[in-house]
């Protein structure tokens, strides 16, 4: 019984019943299985997050995201007027998590891709894009470079998914995601 | 109707020890151990009362329709139930499982009852020390506490003190099984039960010495002494308590299970052997799980991330796969012996559904395996971590593990230790019976519905899925907003099993019968004649066990296509690396 000693002293003897050996090997394998499934995906999936991250003090973050927003803005949008910056396709883009806006707003191309630079100048935040539902932890003092390929045109939210403070959930951001210019 | 025997204590530390002897199970029981295991559990239970309150108002939050606490009261409830629940609730409940599992079942004194009070009041200081810092409303920084968001000092003090009370708890648990084995209180080796016990204390040392080295310096810095704190090494680190920490649940739950099998049909193990290894996997193997809840972090590289998650978590899952197996297992082999021979499931039907100590113990398997068992592995996974980290998936996964299945057990084996320890029938069998129902009810449908929430995007720890007062709009469809209704009336339905519960407890502990070992309103099969047929050890001969291997077949075919499914959800978003 579970709750007394075990009846037979020399218990780490007995056989084990072939149910028992049977259910282990098979949930063994199955987790080799779920193991080689998660090395295959960097092999053969598109969907896989970038390791490059660097240290970045939240000021130098700051200044070249201004740069980059100033380069390449095209007009404003929203109540605060945040400015709708238009990178050309393959560049460096930037987006920086503050208390509480997700900031620029990005204008991308179909079809092409784009290094995206994300970090935050304050707390921790989480950038969540909506509604493909793709979500990733952003740091203060860590710059984190992923190289992302929207694929459908269309508006996609950002809501931050990392409890930040009282405006946690006033916390937003956009992408557009438009055709591409005829040549 | 207790008998009180004064033996001495034989031990050369020498305290004059009292004990009782148990009218059910014959074993002496430490009336000082005794008195421990009631404070703790009542500490817990009280805790428990305040989470679950604050877990309600949460969710009714969180219904649309509802929408009932303004913002800022919001996010300090909620920092409030995190800590009330997850911490508090299930400590002290621990630590009563601890003294049981080590002064009860190995019929042994219990080592420093004196300490064993310092620690209780350590924590119970720690634990109001925190709330009184939450509810004073300059702590609303999550159960978590993430840098640079900084609490009040008081608050990471409370977790200090908590964490140190409950380290000093589970010292007098080793100290206690040294004890028993140098007086011989007990045969051979130690119970399963206790075996358990043990996996969790082991465990509980890695993850308070974690916590506090993650927690002390933080402290120093709330007070100004020290300049900053990394973000992401403080996340490698809290994890290191904070994941760790599920696997004393787990461990503590899985014994609680073999315990409650043992004494309501007089289950007992398959194999001794097969069920110690899947806990000494849990010790070898959780260590590093804290790395599942990294996989989305910058700057962690993801060989780290596979090899953490895979090597460290897959042999603990196997660990629980294995249970998941034998506890089935044992129980339907102990049902057959007991006469229910018919099909494959006659074993189940006939199982006393009516005890809610075998009915909450059997919805908490069942709940634990399908819900939070196989939503954690998915949410583990490396890549598919993208699509779930941080929404209401996440609270949707641990709400089937650490509610549906921790609580639930946890509750389940109280309708025990009222009997066994308080020495109280339990007040309003007609509730107590419904109660592991309309709870594990009411857990399954918040796990259920925030998991679905969670894959429809709407994010944690928020107040307005609407985003109204947003800098840019955003509308999140109208099915996540079912869900979310949804998973308001289950959060009803769970705090009304939880209320149940309490008052149950507390009515059996104040104004309870106390038992009349002559006439127990609870058949224990250890005593009765059941017990008596099943008392040989091992399985030889009786394992045929149709109905488990339906049931694990079952759970492995429901794993492997909701596994792959994600994949395929995670092969349709946009391309990336
Ligand atoms: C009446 C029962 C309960 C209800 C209705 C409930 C409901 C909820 C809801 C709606 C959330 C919020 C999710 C979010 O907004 O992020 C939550 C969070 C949480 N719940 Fe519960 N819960 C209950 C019981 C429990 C229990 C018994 C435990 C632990 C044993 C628990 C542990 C947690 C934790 C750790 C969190 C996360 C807090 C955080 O994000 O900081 N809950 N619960
Ligand atoms: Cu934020
Ligand atoms: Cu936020």
């Amino acid at each position: 019984m579970a709750v007394t000693p075990p009846a037979q002293r020399n218990w780490w003897k007995e056989p084990i019943e072939r149910v028992e050996l049977i259910w282990t090997v098979l949930a063994f394998l199955w987790g080799i299985a779920m193991f080689a499934t998660m090395i295959l995906w960097h092999v053969v999936g598109k969907q896989n997050l970038a390791n490059e991250a660097y240290r970045i003090s939240p000021d130098v973050f700051m200044t070249r995201t201004e740069a980059f927003a100033k380069k390449y803005k095209v007009r404003e949008e929203g109540k605060t007027g945040v400015p709708v910056v238009r990178p050309p396709a393959g560049a460096d883009v930037y987006m920086l998590g503050r208390l509480w806006e997700w900031w620029p707003v990005l204008e991308l191309e179909k079809g092409q891709s784009y290094r995206l630079h994300l970090s935050s100048v304050d707390w921790q935040h989480g950038f969540s894009l909506q509604p493909i539902n793709v979500n990733i932890q952003v740091h203060p003092g860590y710059e984190h470079i992923l190289t992302i390929t929207p694929d459908q045109s269309g508006q996609y939210g950002i809501v931050c998914n990392e409890f930040c403070g009282i405006g946690h959930h006033q916390m937003t951001g956009k992408i557009h995601v438009v055709e591409r210019k005829p040549q | 109707m207790t008998t009180v025997d004064v033996a001495a204590g034989q031990a050369v530390a020498g305290r004059q020890a009292q004990f009782r002897s148990c009218p059910f199970t014959g074993l002496r029981v430490d009336l000082a151990a005794q008195k421990l295991i009631i404070a703790n559990a009542v500490a817990a239970v009280i805790f428990l009362a305040v989470g679950g309150l604050f877990g309600l108002l949460v969710a009714l939050t969180r219904w649309p329709a509802v929408h009932l606490l303004p913002a800022e009261l919001f996010y300090l409830v909620l920092t409030g139930h995190g800590a009330n629940v997850l911490l508090f609730w299930i400590i002290f409940f621990e630590i009563a499982v601890l003294y049981f599992a080590s002064a009860v079942l190995l019929n042994s004194r219990l080592a420093t009852p004196k300490l064993g009070w310092l620690a209780f009041i350590l924590m119970v200081v720690g634990a109001v020390m925190a709330n009184v810092a939450v509810l004073q409303g300059d702590s609303t920084v999550m159960f978590t506490s993430y840098p640079p968001m900084k609490a009040a000092p008081h608050f990471y003090l409370g977790l200090i003190l908590f964490a140190v009370g409950a380290l000093v708890g589970v010292g007098i648990f080793f100290a206690t099984l040294v004890i028993a084995k140098e007086e011989r209180t007990y045969e051979g080796s130690i119970p399963l039960v206790t075996f358990g016990a043990l996996t969790a204390a082991i465990i509980a040392v890695y993850t308070i010495a974690s916590g506090a080295i993650i927690l002390i310096p933080t402290f120093l810095w709330s007070v100004g002494l020290i300049g900053t704190i990394d973000p992401l090494m403080y996340k490698v680190v809290w994890w290191g308590m904070g994941h760790a920490s599920q696997q004393i649940n787990v461990s503590a739950h899985v014994a609680l299970w073999y315990a409650i099998a043992a004494l309501t049909v007089g289950a007992q193990p398959l194999s001794e052997k097969v069920s110690r290894t899947a806990f000494f996997l849990y010790i070898l193997f959780l260590q590093l799980a804290s790395a599942h809840h990294l996989l989305v972090e910058p700057g962690i590289s993801s060989e780290w991330k596979i090899f953490n998650t895979s090597y460290a978590m897959y042999l603990a899952v196997l660990g629980s796969m294995i249970h998941g197996l034998t506890v089935p297992g044992s129980i339907e082999a102990a049902q057959r012996r007991n006469g229910f021979t018919k099909g494959a499931f006659e074993w189940l039907r006939k199982a006393p559904w009516g005890n809610p100590a075998f009915a909450g113990m059997f919805l908490s398997l069942v709940m634990f395996g399908f819900i939070g068992g196989i939503s954690g592995v998915v949410l583990g996974t490396e890549q598919i971590n993208l699509l779930m980290h941080n929404t209401l998936y996440v609270p949707g996964h641990f709400h089937g593990t650490v509610v549906a299945g921790t609580t639930l057990a946890f509750m389940a084996a109280t309708y025990l230790v009222l009997p066994l320890i308080f020495q109280r029938e339990v007040a309003f069998p007609r509730l107590a019976k419904i109660q592991p129902y309309l709870f594990g009810i009411g857990a399954a449908g918040i796990s259920l519905f925030m998991m679905g929430a969670g894959t429809l995007g709407i994010p944690r720890r928020h107040w307005d899925m609407t985003l109204a007062d947003a800098s840019m709009p955003y509308e999140f469809s109208a099915a996540a907003f079912l869900m979310m209704g949804l998973n308001g009336v289950f959060a009803v339905l769970a705090a009304l099993g939880g209320i149940i519960y309490i008052v149950v407890v507390v009515a059996s502990a104040l104004g309870g019968k106390k038992v009349d070992a002559s006439r127990p309103a609870w058949q224990f099969p250890v005593t009765s004649a059941a017990g008596a047929n099943v008392a040989k050890y091992g399985s030889h001969g009786t394992v045929k066990l149709p109905g488990t291997i339906i049931l694990v077949g079952v759970f492995f075919v429901a794993f492997m296509l909701y596994y792959y499914v994600n994949w395929k959800y995670l092969s349709a978003v946009w391309p990336l690396r």
